[in-house]
């Protein structure tokens, strides 16, 4: 298959631009390479990150607010963050601050407290993007607003808002919702209506499907792109970043990797061939400052580096993964969770450890809170004793909406259950269903283990945001119909005899540090991390091409800033020639060490 | 015309949904509130979490959370005379309310 290199033209691109894909495909360094092509051809451009996890601010080198900044080094580029908790916060103090010395302390702090749930949360970033977007007012300073979305699950519902909410206030008939008295509602809802039709407008939106040529963010990219155009997205484009063709053919490793790109491609070329599709090439470093982006977009492609050849370096100490698991295994039960950004394999290592604790005779619950993530095709296959499940978000909403029917509504009358049952077809509904969801799952793990593959950071995050708004409400109640496993939740997760978190990350820079972000808000939060997981390490791959020999060497700073400074125990995984999938692979790969095994 | 008038505390939506606790008095009550403004009874409805100056600008109310703090909510008013303090109408209330507020209007004699 022979794609043309991704080159945006600043003449023909529209006025939005969304970049969405599974996590690590590099949204963030598309958008912003794109950014930059624009502003560099004269255009005033926006750039917006919808991820609770941004990263915009290391891979632009500079410190993003949510009000739009002007880029040092960048003339024409603004950049800004949309973050949930800080939008809920700027949402708490709108309604709030004009309040204080005029009502008592506990009464603030009631109210506090009630915007403080997942669901004012979501509204308030889902208000602050879809302001960009469906008030023709906003931004008119800008040519183009382009959109670094967070990974697909996350994404597809903040996409999908618009309508849903549209809709419910459309059949809304109690005069009050979420949102607050639908008297004052009438300008959000133009604002919600102006959404769905630009979103669905293709001489206004491009929706950039990102992905690598790997077969897992191939088959997500193809999800994505049907359930947005179900939602109206029609202009699609996809962009393949990280195509791999090597110098130097004789090494297993490089025709190994070259070998896995080509086969996905193939694998997937009827989704690949239904719409305008672009390769960027693999590039030696992970990319970063402006010099960086204006690279992964330019001609002069791979050249820029030399291997240096270090051959006396020596890596720190490391273990196996099965080391690991030999010593989880001691409590019998328990819940472990893989956390970091997306697209370092944290399902990978989920399903490895649940297949290790199987075969060593437990029973093991294995499960995952991302809505896009599908670890039975990374288990691909069955393994005594273990179950598998998923946290469907249509799913517990329906089962939660039916349970509350069942218990409350028949303590009402027959217009309070009509009411109930409209007030449930609320989009709020979800984040609350979603959320028990997990909550029931870490309670599983009180009598076997329960190995849960997370979303990607930013969705977690705030999976922890809730978790903390709720501990404090309930600490207020003397009464409460909330299921224990709500209930005990947030000690479950403070627990280091109960729940063991292992952040996951990949040895480059931009995973390492959202980890040890992550691993700060969690001891923000008295949760104490387990271990890191060093994933898809090319140390001791041997290889001989230049740029995976660059790739390597980059790795050495990363191996030591992890296993050195951010974590106590770290576990080491090598990349694999053939994708770890079924109980086979997987539990090579967990049994992988740094060492040279003996000949 | 009778005129009711509640003073919430704060709560994400009409039902209580959307918090942790779903109180089936307060479900009922929303809906009864609903019917009875289709009626023509003039209900107004206000939730600390999202109209604070509503409960300012009432000196009973305000003179109340100073005093009793967010205990004494819900406030339920008919006609600008206080019925009920911290809690939703029981069954029976409901009931009374009902007709209390269809009074004056079509009265179905027995």
């Amino acid at each position: 298959m022979n794609l043309p290199l991704y080159r945006p033209d600043p003449a023909r691109t529209t006025r939005y631009v969304f970049f969405t894909g599974k996590g690590g495909v590099g949204k963030t360094s598309l958008s912003c390479a794109t950014a930059l092509k624009l502003t560099d051809a004269g255009k005033r451009v926006l750039l917006v990150s919808t991820d609770p996890a941004s990263n915009l601010d290391e891979v632009l080198e500079t410190t993003l607010t949510n009000q739009p900044k002007p880029v040092p080094g960048a003339p024409g580029l603004h950049a800004l963050n949309i973050n949930p908790v800080a939008a809920a916060e700027a949402y708490r103090e709108r309604v709030i601050g004009p309040m204080r010395g005029l009502l008592p302390e506990a009464a603030l702090r009631s109210m506090e407290e009630q915007l403080s749930g997942s669901c004012t949360v979501e509204i308030a970033a889902f208000d602050e993007f879809s302001g960009l977007i469906g008030n023709a007012e906003s931004g008119r300073e800008f040519d183009h607003i382009i959109f670094d979305t967070a990974p697909t699950g996350h994404t597809l519902r903040l996409m999908s808002l618009a309508k849903a909410w549209d809709q419910f206030l459309d059949n809304n008939t109690s005069g009050t919702s979420c949102l607050g008295p639908l008297a004052g509602l009438e300008k959000q809802r133009a604002i919600y209506e102006g959404t769905v039709k630009t979103l669905a407008d293709a001489s206004a939106t491009t929706l950039v499907l990102v992905s690598r040529p790997q077969l897992a963010a191939l088959n997500e990219a193809e999800r994505t792109s049907g359930e947005l155009r179900a939602l109206g997205v029609e202009n699609q484009q996809l962009v393949i970043n990280g195509m791999f063709a090597t110098k130097c053919p004789e090494d297993v490793t490089s025709q190994a990797m070259q070998q896995r790109g080509l086969a996905a491609l193939a694998e997937t070329r009827d989704f690949i061939s239904r719409l305008p599709s672009f390769i960027v090439p693999l590039k030696p470093i992970s990319v970063r400052g402006l010099g960086g982006l204006r690279v992964l977009l330019g001609d002069d492609a791979a050249a820029a580096c030399t291997p240096k050849r270090l051959s006396d370096w020596t890596p720190p100490a490391m273990e196996s993964l099965e080391a690991l698991v030999a010593d989880i295994e001691r409590q019998g039960s328990g819940v472990i969770m893989t956390m970091g950004k997306g697209g370092v394999g944290k399902t990978t290592v989920a399903a490895a450890i649940a297949v290790m604790l199987a075969r060593r005779g437990h029973a093991v619950h294995l499960s995952t809170t991302d809505p896009a993530a599908h670890v039975a095709q990374t288990l691909a296959g069955q393994v005594e004793r273990l179950t598998l499940s998923r946290i469907d978000p249509a799913a517990e909403t329906a089962a939660y909406t039916a349970e509350v029917v069942q218990t409350q509504g028949t303590q009402m009358d027959a217009a309070g259950r009509a009411l109930l049952e409209e007030d449930l077809r609320s989009p709020c509904t979800e984040e609350i269903a979603v959320f028990r969801a997990f909550a029931r799952e870490v309670g599983n793990g009180a009598d076997r283990f329960v190995v849960l593959d997370t979303a990607p950071t930013g969705h977690t995050l705030l999976l922890l945001d809730a978790s903390e708004a709720y501990n404090r409400e309930l600490q207020r109640q003397t009464r409460s119909t909330q299921p224990e496993s709500v209930m005990r939740l947030l000690e479950r997760l403070r627990d280091p005899a109960f729940t063991r978190i292992l952040l996951v990350t990949l040895p480059e820079a931009t995973p390492v540090h959202e980890a040890a972000a992550l691993q700060e808000d969690l001891r923000r939060a008295h949760i104490e991390p387990f271990a890191w997981v060093i994933n898809q390490s090319l140390l001791h791959s041997g290889s001989c091409d230049p740029l995976l020999q660059c790739r390597e060497e980059s790795e050495h700073r990363y191996l030591r800033e992890v296993a050195e400074k951010q974590s106590t125990r770290t576990v080491w995984l090598p990349w694999q020639p053939q994708e770890p999938v079924g109980p086979e692979a997987l539990a090579r790969l967990a049994a992988s060490n740094l060492e040279p095994a003996t000949p | 015309m009778k005129t009711i008038q509640v003073y919430d505390p704060p709560m994400c939506c009409s039902t209580g949904l959307c918090g942790n606790e779903i109180d089936p008095a307060l479900v009922s009550f929303a809906a009864l509130l609903t019917q009875l403004s289709q009626q023509g009874v003039k209900v107004e409805r206000y939730n600390l979490g999202q109209q604070p100056m509503a409960f300012i600008q009432n000196p009973a109310v305000k003179a109340l959370l100073d005093t009793e703090g967010v205990a004494a909510l819900p406030l339920l008013f008919v006609d600008g005379e206080m019925r009920l303090k911290g809690r939703y109408p029981t069954d029976v209330e409901r009931e009374t309310l009902s007709r209390a507020a269809a009074g004056g209007k079509v009265e179905v004699s027995s």
